[in-house]
């Protein structure tokens, strides 16, 4: 940052692409062409990258650790699973219903969430969670509570591209509201409320005297990662059309903050390819050694967090000092 | 970064490499269980009455060679199931998808089954609608309703007049009260309280408690396997409900080689129903139970018996087709199958697709220095009740 003057100078040098991530996006497109049997898993790469995406606009960026993150992601599947079961199968429209779901209620408890920090917050956040779990598990009637929703179906995307087999369709949507998701993360947080967020991470009590009400902003941004958190779990119920309580569950928040501290956080792209490695390295473990692959993955996160604090991303940042600079 | 990136792509095609051709002559068969998490000991013994089958039958059945490929889900997990069902398909080529330990994963995968056209068996997991979801799909396990209609039935004619319930409070659980409650009304009995315990680390004092100032000549119990059945046990003995004076009965996991190991003397007079133990008085079953000792060391228990049987009904599919290993071609084979099974005998229904067996009732009784469960009556060919009530 240093010998960057003009603050809309340094954002407007952060608003413009570099050929790194312009060659990212089109290397993304390549398991249509390379590994077109592999679909299933990159569109489920795509979703896990969105839910990552939206975990670290709080906890990378404005500093909130959250271990309840899933409640807004299956409150996001659940809202688009039932819509297409009552017969609305639209994806699109049922995306953005799912989406506004999570982000009210998001909203709604982004005012407790905001009042607490450290312990506090990681167990408001896990109660949360908790919570809508068991409401969820409760009302079986409406969610098929432990055995999932059933009767998901989905009508062809834009009205001719059915949710095939092979995942063409599933995987173009995801990449798609990937694209959408990322993009939009980018200008917020290379905006001047992007920044202040930063600002509310490093000291929150310096920003009001500074004229930056921090509660209402940490709000905003809780509420804006709950709707993304809710677009992501809308995709994986349409996509997969199926509801399940694991999309609620404590494992998924979890395995989250993994995937997060694996990528990077506060680093915009870190969620994408922390859910990228772990999840690619998930599926070749676990067809190696259907029973002891979790022994792996541990030893990939020891090796992360001991040699990479900062993730992936952080690391090959400090290995390429240009970059590092930049970012 | 770029040539960070690179790597990383480079990484990722490495591993993403292309799986080679198979031979024409062979049959694949993709298997989906829970090989980590809480439910891996089930996916490791339904595993084993794979292997056990394979090891006793040799892997070429109809000049083909047999194949398994065994993909861990991790637990309830149906997107997973579902992702892992397709990818067995469309990738590996699979002629078969085979396992299921849990419910929601099954249903997931059954989707799969029926839009790709492929046999899927359900070798364990338990609700009844499962089979409705591919006209492709065959069980080999239970259901609970199967289990639970026929006991409560012989609970009411065995002359028990009054019964409290205390189940689970989860998808299993729900099922077998109202099967239960269900069969045992028709047949003339009462039910005098029902009541449902949190699935997750119950305390079980306050409702056993709540079961005896109900006073009823037997309660009925169905808690999933595992720790459960034993706490549930300890409860019921340190309120003074023992079996001398108040019936228990249950679904077979509360007697369960493990739960009864714990309960210990405790256990003794506990009246359950089940479709299958590894004491079961047959010569085939002991031959069956002391292979399953030498190969892995342990007793088999139901998920064994399942992953055993649904490779015995694959086998005599593929004899049947001559090899051919279409959905429509395998599924019609294994309509109306009929075989004996360590457990007894046992038959596909034609119309259901869904296994027929008989129901054993049993007594945990000391058998020398262990309590066991003994078998003392049964209740024979019993079909789904559920899918018997559905509208055709």
């Amino acid at each position: 940052m240093a010998g960057v003057a003009d603050p809309h100078q340094y954002l407007a040098a952060k608003q413009r692409w570099a050929p790194i991530e312009v060659a990212f996006w089109l290397a993304m497109l390549l398991p249509f062409v390379l590994v077109p049997t592999y679909l299933p898993l990159a569109s489920q790469i795509a979703i896990t990258a969105i839910f990552a995406v939206s975990l670290d606009l709080i906890l990378g960026y404005a500093g909130l650790v959250s271990l309840g993150h899933a409640a807004y992601f299956g409150l996001g599947a659940y809202t688009a699973g039932l819509i297409a079961k009552a017969g609305w199968g639209e994806p699109f429209s049922g995306l953005l219903i799912g989406g506004a779901a999570a982000g009210l209620f998001g909203h709604l408890t982004g005012y407790i969430v905001v009042r607490v920090r450290h312990l506090a917050l990681i167990m408001i956040t896990l109660g949360i969670g908790l919570l809508l779990y068991e409401v969820a598990n409760r009302a079986s009637w409406l969610t098929g509570g432990n055995d999932g929703l059933q009767g998901v179906a989905m009508w062809p995307l834009f009205g001719s591209f059915d949710f095939d087999l092979y995942g063409y369709t599933a995987y173009a949507y995801s990449l798609a509201v990937l694209f959408a998701v990322v993009l939009a993360a980018r200008r917020l947080v290379h905006s001047p409320f992007g920044l202040s967020l930063r600002a509310i991470r490093e000291n929150e009590r310096r920003m009001p005297a500074i004229g930056a009400p921090s509660r209402a902003r940490l709000r905003t941004i809780y509420t804006i990662a709950a709707t993304i958190a809710g677009i992501g779990g809308a995709l994986l119920a349409q996509t997969t059309q199926f509801v399940s309580l694991g999309a609620l569950s404590f494992e998924r928040s979890a395995e989250l903050i993994v995937i997060l501290v694996i990528g990077g956080t506060g680093r915009l792209y870190g969620g994408v390819v922390g859910a990228i490695v772990y999840m690619v390295a998930r599926d070749r473990l676990s067809g190696m050694n259907p029973q002891y692959w979790y022994f792996w993955i541990g030893l990939m996160l020891i090796g992360v967090v001991l040699f990479l604090p900062n993730g992936i991303l952080g690391g090959l940042a400090t290995l390429l000092p240009r970059r590092s600079r930049a970012s | 970064m770029l040539r960070a990136m690179t790597l990383c792509l480079g990484f990722l095609a490495l591993l993403a490499g292309p799986t080679s051709g198979q031979a024409q002559q062979t049959i694949k068969i993709g298997v989906i269980l829970p090989f980590s998490g809480q439910f891996a000991d089930t996916g490791v013994q339904l595993d084993d009455g794979i292997k056990l089958y394979m090891q006793q039958h040799g892997d070429m059945v109809a000049g083909k060679k047999i194949e398994v490929i065994r993909k861990d889900v991790g637990g309830i997990a149906p997107e997973v199931a579902k992702r892992l069902a397709q990818e067995l398909v469309v990738r590996d080529n699979v002629d078969i998808l085979a396992g299921f330990a849990l419910t929601p994963n099954a249903l997931a995968a059954a989707e799969v089954s029926a839009q790709a056209k492929k046999f899927m068996v359900v070798m364990n997991a338990a609700t009844s609608i499962i089979t409705t979801k591919s006209p492709y799909l065959a069980r080999t396990s239970v259901t609970v309703p199967q289990i639970d209609e026929a006991f409560g039935n012989w609970v009411a004619k065995s002359g028990v007049k009054t019964v409290y319930t205390l189940v689970s409070d989860y998808g299993p659980g729900l099922d077998a009260e109202a099967s239960f409650q269900r069969a045992f009304e028709a047949a003339g009995g009462k039910v005098v309280g029902s009541v449902r315990v949190p699935v997750a680390n119950p305390d079980f004092s306050a409702f056993v408690q709540r079961a005896k100032d109900a006073n009823p000549e037997g309660i009925f119990i169905f808690v999933p396997g595992g720790t459960q059945p034993a706490a549930i046990g300890k409860a019921l003995a340190s309120r003074g409900i023992t079996p001398k004076d108040t019936k228990i009965f249950g679904q077979g996991e509360i007697t369960s080689e493990d739960a009864l190991k714990s309960m210990g003397d405790d256990a003794v007079g506990i009246v359950t129903a089940f479709h299958y133990d590894y004491n079961h008085n047959s010569p085939m079953n002991r031959e069956f139970v002391a292979a399953y000792n030498k190969a892995f060391g342990r007793n088999p228990d139901i998920y064994s018996i399942g992953g055993y049987d649904g490779m015995r009904l694959i086998y005599a599919a593929l004899e049947k087709t001559g090899g051919k290993a279409d959905g429509q071609d395998l599924i019609d084979a294994a309509k109306g199958m009929t075989w004996e099974s360590p457990r007894g005998p046992m038959s596909i229904d034609p119309e259901t697709r869904d296994v027929v067996q008989t129901v054993y009732i049993r007594r945990a009784e000391k058998v020398g220095e262990h309590v066991a469960n003994v078998e003392f009556d049964k209740v024979e060919n019993v079909k789904d009740p559920v899918k018997s009530r559905m509208p055709k």
